[in-house]
């Protein structure tokens, strides 16, 4: 069992280069190391390419690669595989209509101590933008393993986006469908956690009355798991950019009355270091911020 | 198809192009680099890359990638020379149902590898296909890439130079067209930025298709290879 999910990545990489001929991965210096200390390297030498500190060369050559019928995994930090080569994502891949797999490392509050310029709080909304992008957040190693995988067998355009944060146990995901974790009177208000928030979800609502959904695919949105609790009152926390799936939402419940909270990651420049749990709590997605939200939501004075 | 004749496989000639480029109106803007790279691209299709209009999807064919998405109308007169098009549909070029915009969108016409309009994409996606070709094993086929001088500012192009040059990508050429676009110059050469990163070179009359050919064919083993055609000043 992987104790992290970069273990899990590294592993699940060795397992697909040795069953698929067409993975080839693509790094810019990131990650080199540590599928070096794998050994992997050694092993495949034609099948990584290391483009050095070269993000958009990074992910134009992935698509190169794709074109040539090659199945490439994209890795990097947060920031330098999602923002900075953006217009390589959008126009190398989703206007060329090729397939890839980005893996990131570093998600959520990881790199609290390491500031701003490590934190990308913002990758899965932009993403959002573009098209045929299929998600996973994984909230455990375990599950990080299952969706790599699957990620690895498809022919799209997939976002695994890791984090060292995770959740004590790992559930029994499928790739595609949330999970529910605690089923409420039916109507109840439900609460979708995603990935890594799920322990603290859980925490914050233990004397409340309400459903709990857990997502680890967050595009495209499970709407109908939603439809199917009946509920309309809705409360998201996510791990990045609060309301990124708002409209996912929004979109399931067209045609029901419906109010939702949604609660993630503060869109301010927070100008503080620390650890990821002080970030936690500074954008009140601890569990104690959680529970305060939710009662203000669900029982206003 | 007015005075223009066709040969017997129903190519049309160099001399027809200007006949195929005038199908096209209403580019006013782009209309000049456009005709900057067409001696290059006619060359390249007439004499250099092994490409066939009946399989445009052949996995050994040499890849030609028009990273210079601007001006395309030399590259779809060629195309449409070649037979990869037919030559009517130039003239509705830009329209909504018509698949030649002014800038290419590879999904939309017959050979044409990629979509470009967004500068310094096609050099990182040739290094990319350079490198398939090479796990692949396949020696033979040629990655031809077609960018512009003023394109050369965007810096994706001097990150894909660097690695094409340390990892000897023997399959790979570049095409400059050097048109004095680009704002701030390039002192001391197109050239010598490839040069320095390891690669062949060629500095050619870009209106001289023999000069070009010899230029684009020219052996260069282990080392890729770049071909700056020198055209009249914008």
């Amino acid at each position: 069992m992987p104790s992290t999910m970069r273990d899990a990545f590294i592993d699940t990489i060795g397992l697909m280069l040795e069953t698929d001929p067409d993975a080839v991965v693509v790094l810019a210096d990131i990650g080199v190391s540590q599928f070096k200390a794998a050994g992997l390297i050694e092993r495949y030498p034609d099948r990584f390419i290391n483009c050095g500190i070269r993000e958009q060369l990074m992910v134009g050559v992935a698509a190169g690669l794709a074109k040539e019928g090659f199945r490439p995994i994209i890795h990097s930090y947060t920031p330098f595989l999602i923002e900075r080569p953006f217009e390589q994502i959008k126009i190398d891949f989703a206007h060329l209509g090729l397939g890839g797999v980005f893996v990131s490392v570093g998600a959520l509050f990881d790199a609290a101590s390491s500031g701003r310029t490590h934190q990308a709080p913002e990758d899965v909304g932009l993403l959002k933008l573009l098209p045929e992008f299929e998600m996973y957040v994984p909230g455990h190693p375990d599950e990080a393993s299952v969706l790599l995988r699957a990620a690895g067998s498809s022919n799209g355009r997939v976002y695994v986006r890791l984090t060292e944060d995770s959740n004590s146990l790992a559930r029994p995901i499928e790739p595609g469908k949330m999970h529910v974790e605690r089923r409420g009177p039916v109507g109840s208000p439900v609460v979708i956690a995603v990935g890594p928030m799920l322990d603290r979800v859980l925490d914050a609502v233990s004397d409340l009355a309400v459903t709990v959904l857990y997502a680890t695919t967050v595009m495209p949105f499970d709407s109908w798991t939603l439809r199917d609790t009946m509920a309309t009152e809705i409360v998201l926390v996510e791990p990045y950019l609060i309301g990124t799936s708002s409209s996912e939402i929004s979109g399931a419940l067209h045609d029901r009355p419906h109010r939702l909270l949604a609660l993630g990651v503060r869109n301010t420049e927070l100008r503080h270091y620390g650890t990821p749990e002080d970030h936690i709590k500074a954008h009140g997605l601890d569990s104690d911020g959680i529970l305060k939200s939710i009662s203000r939501f669900l029982y206003p004075s | 198809m007015g005075n223009m004749t066709s040969s017997e496989n129903g190519e049309y000639s160099y001399e027809d192009l200007g006949h195929l480029m005038t199908l096209m109106t209403g580019d006013e803007k782009h209309s000049y680099s456009a005709t900057s790279t067409l001696d290059v691209v006619w060359t390249l299709y007439d004499s250099v890359l092994n490409v066939d209009h009946e399989r445009p999807d052949d996995p050994d064919r040499d890849r030609f990638l028009l990273s210079k998405g601007h001006g395309p109308m030399a590259y779809y007169a060629v195309l449409a020379a070649k037979k990869f098009i037919p030559a009517d549909m130039l003239s509705d070029w830009g329209s909504y149902d018509s698949p030649l915009g002014y800038h290419p969108d590879g999904a939309l016409i017959r050979g044409v590898e990629i979509g470009t309009g967004s500068l310094g994409h096609g050099l990182p996606i040739a290094v990319g296909m350079t490198l398939g070709l090479r796990i692949k094993k396949m020696r033979t086929p040629g990655v031809f890439c077609l960018v512009g001088d003023a394109e050369l500012d965007e810096g994706s192009n001097h990150e894909a130079i660097a690695l094409a040059g340390r990892l000897g990508l023997e399959q790979l050429t570049v095409i400059v067209i050097e048109n004095g676009s680009a704002s701030h110059g390039w002192p001391g050469g197109i050239a010598s930025r490839f040069e320095i990163e390891g690669w062949s070179s060629a500095t050619v009359n870009g209106r001289d298709h023999e000069d070009i050919k010899s230029a684009l064919t020219q052996r260069h083993p282990g080392v890729p290879h770049v071909v700056v055609a020198q055209v009249e000043k914008k």
